[in-house]
């Protein structure tokens, strides 16, 4: 029977007045009953609209339907058929705007949890922490991949199990990308990020971690080195900053350099470890989109007091995901919407006292479709700030580019790409991820990595006959 | 994990390594840095690399200790692992069209002026090395600096080698003489970069410092190293680390330089009280 219930199976969460002073999860997941009971509200439909709304196109009612017999490890290994990295996607996956979305259900109500169903069923099996056999076919051919992140260790993983010999170059110590640097601890636990590259490794994926390819080796070298194909997702690692007076001033950071201080060097338990991170009083994270809203939530949780989101558009138009705006303010943080930073202002030994913003309104949609935001005269106005995080995008890294000749990119740094099998301009070298989108989400990596690990399969095969 | 092949006390606050890093050495230029952490949990940090062999795959490093991190790194010893080490990272200095250069390292700055004369040395560069030091208990790499160029000074703050003075105060004498240079090198506290091209900007001599700011990745992802050359923002990692000396913002670098002096202080204290005797060592 199913449940024909409106709403969702609450996820509990930690209370927004406790968690905001800790680096745990926030949501909790579900309990098995709860699992069975949101599994039940799936109809099975024909037309599963779901499959078709997921990058990596997950057999979403087939695993829900395993899920709502009880049969957890099965749902399990129904996800993995497609998604390498399920207790990820569970987490970070904008579902919102994917499955959840053409969810039959949503049409009245609220969708299927498909998201919480998936966590839980990663979170259920990694829990018994039972190991993944599985049946290779090894071929003695060489695939170089670049960067370790969910773009990269998608590609890997499926051709691995394809039979290749992949080895994954990482420019960091530690092996994840965005997953470890980027993502707070609090929305994505490291421990099981790090359980989800293990899964990945026993594949017989190779991770290589401290090689920065276009410094310590360049593509042309790993080709002459016998990788035959090489799949470059190297990510949008180069923050962006807005160019205005005082952004050098001690107390200023790129959400880059703040997160991964906090995430990957780990700087929230200083001085337990060695990397510290400043943060003052009042807290200005700059930007609307998910790395803000990470930013000032991992700032509230270091103990600022207070922390602003400075977006110029509105609310409407802020590319963060709704559940991250809603976690963010029940937490505490305060939205100044419709602001637009002038100038940082600064003691005079050079450390952040101020910024100064422009109220902005809306007009006319410019070239993105959003209402452009233009600035109200007079509405000049100073926030009391002692830290100030740039969170306004990042552009892809431009060491590969810079040495590797024929590579073709866009003016604005991206790889030029084939959109359906990655292929670059440079034969047998792939590319996908935010190194070709610009700054996206974790499940739209993935489901680069996927198609080019199939391309990369074919371009083989055929290179061979 | 790197092995430390080598390990030399040059002062008692400099030391040497040579560090087992063969992917670093195939590839590494005078100019270029590596960063590291010594163990989990630690800090990354980078170090501009003093010598490098390709044959035997090693990286020569040379570090003062001035923080925990450096001074951590001191306590290991030959056949001891660093745990991360990578690199080559930055652009390697380019040396073209010159013929006459001065060389100038102001402390360990002349570790790092070191591979850069010898460079130049093997071009048929005529090098004249200044390298300055608080006093003489201080001085590192004479014979081998004497060695990478034409005619080498060295120079005192006190005075105790007999050579009282500042880099800048020979650099001045030389030019005053009439030496012409193409290129001034001047590599060092960020003080003495900035008078040696405050120096050399109303002589009108084309100088290149070496930048060596606060990072963590060193490979444009951070931000962190960002430095004002000629008004543009750049970031030393990728854009550097030499950069114009005329052009650099110095007194913004040197500000930026403090940002975690609170935090360094503590760090140190806290690796003192694990360390209990070394505070006098």
């Amino acid at each position: 029977m199913a449940n024909m219930s409106l709403k969702k199976v609450e996820m509990p969460e930690q209370d927004p007045d406790v968690r905001n002073k800790n680096f745990k999860e926030v949501a909790k997941g579900y309990t098995e009953e709860m699992a069975i009971e949101e599994a039940k509200r799936c109809l099975n439909c024909k037309a599963r609209p779901c499959v078709a709304g997921c990058p990596v196109n997950v057999k979403i009612p087939e695993f829900i339907t395993l899920m709502a017999e009880g049969k957890f490890e099965e749902a399990y290994l129904k996800i993995k058929e497609t998604n390498n990295l399920p207790a990820i996607c569970g987490r970070v996956c904008p579902q919102e705007t994917q499955c959840e979305r053409v969810c039959v259900r949503g049409k009245k109500g609220e969708p299927v949890a498909i998201g919480r169903l998936e966590r839980f069923a990663a979170d259920w099996y990694m829990a018994r922490n039972k190991p993944e056999t599985v049946d290779i076919q090894k071929s003695n051919k060489k695939v170089a991949v670049i960067g370790s992140g969910p773009a990269g260790l998608t590609c890997a993983a499926d051709l691995a199990k394809m039979g290749y010999s992949v080895t994954i170059f990482e420019a960091f110590h530690t092996p994840g990308g965005v997953l470890m640097y980027g993502i707070p601890e609090f929305r994505l636990p490291k421990d099981l990020v790090q359980r989800e590259i293990d899964t990945v490794r026993e594949l017989g994926v190779e991770i290589k971690t401290n090689m920065v390819v276009g410094k310590s080796i360049t593509i042309d070298e790993l080709k002459e080195e016998g990788y035959e194909a090489i799949f470059i997702g190297s990510g949008a690692g180069l923050p962006n900053f807005m160019g205005i007076p005082g952004e050098n001033l001690n107390g200023v950071y790129s959400a880059n350099e703040f997160l991964t201080r906090i995430n990957l060097m780990k700087a929230y338990l200083y001085p337990e470890v060695d990397t510290p991170v400043k943060v003052g009083k009042n807290v200005a994270v700059v930007g609307g989109g998910n790395v803000a809203m990470d930013a000032a939530r991992s700032a509230k949780r270091l103990g600022a007091d207070n922390v602003y989101i400075v977006y110029r558009r509105s609310e409407a138009e802020m590319p963060a995901r709704l559940e991250e705006v809603h976690h963010a303010k029940e937490e505490g943080i305060i939205f100044k919407t419709l602001t637009n930073p002038i100038q940082i202002l600064g003691t005079d030994d050079g450390w952040v006292k101020g910024m100064e913003c422009i109220e902005m309104e809306l007009g006319e949609p410019d070239e993105s479709g959003r209402r452009r935001p233009i600035p109200k005269k007079g509405s000049e106005h100073i926030i009391d700030v002692q830290t100030v995080i740039i969170a306004i995008g990042q552009s892809p890294n431009p060491l590969i580019k810079a040495t590797t000749p024929g590579l073709e990119t866009h003016k604005w740094g991206g790889i030029i790409a084939d959109e359906e099998t990655g292929a670059t301009s440079i034969p047998g070298v792939y590319a996908g991820g935010d190194a070709v989108t610009g700054a996206a989400t974790v499940i739209l990596a993935m489901g680069a990595g996927k198609k080019a690990a199939v391309a990369i399969d074919e371009y083989l095969k055929k290179k061979d006959s | 994990m790197f092995k430390i092949l080598e390990k030399r006390v040059l002062n008692p606050d400099v030391k040497l390594m040579v560090i087992d890093a063969p992917v670093v050495a195939k590839k590494a230029e005078p100019g270029q840095f590596i960063i590291l952490r010594v163990r989990e949990g630690g800090e990354r940090i980078p170090l501009t690399i003093a010598d490098y062999d390709r044959e035997n795959g090693t990286v020569t490093i040379i570090f003062q200790e001035v923080g925990k991190t450096t001074r951590l790194l001191g306590t290991l010893n030959e056949g001891d692992y660093i745990l991360d080490f990578v690199g080559p990272l930055g652009i390697a200095s380019h040396f073209e069209n010159v013929k006459n250069v001065a060389v100038i390292g102001g402390g360990l700055g002349a570790a790092i002026a070191y591979p850069q004369a010898k460079k130049l040395n093997s071009m048929g560069v005529k090098v004249d090395a200044i390298i300055g030091f608080r006093n003489k208990d201080l001085i590192i790499l004479e014979e081998e600096m004497k060695k990478a160029s034409n005619r080498l000074f060295v120079t005192t703050d006190d005075g105790s080698n007999g050579n009282k003075g500042f880099v800048t105060d020979v650099l001045r004498k030389l030019i005053e003489e009439g030496n012409k240079y193409d290129l001034v090198i001047a590599i060092g506290p960020l003080v003495m970069m900035k008078a040696v091209s405050d120096l050399t900007k109303s002589y009108g001599v084309k100088t290149v410092v070496s930048m060596n700011p606060v990072m963590i990745d060193g490979t444009g992802m951070c931000g962190g190293c960002r430095v004002t050359v000629g008004g543009e923002i750049k970031f030393a990692c990728v854009d550097g680390p030499d950069f114009d000396g005329h052009l650099i913002d110095f007194d913004e670098a040197i500000r930026r330089q403090a940002m975690y002096k609170t935090e360094e202080r503590q760090s140190l204290e806290e690796h003192y009280c694990r360390l209990g005797g070394l505070k006098n060592g």
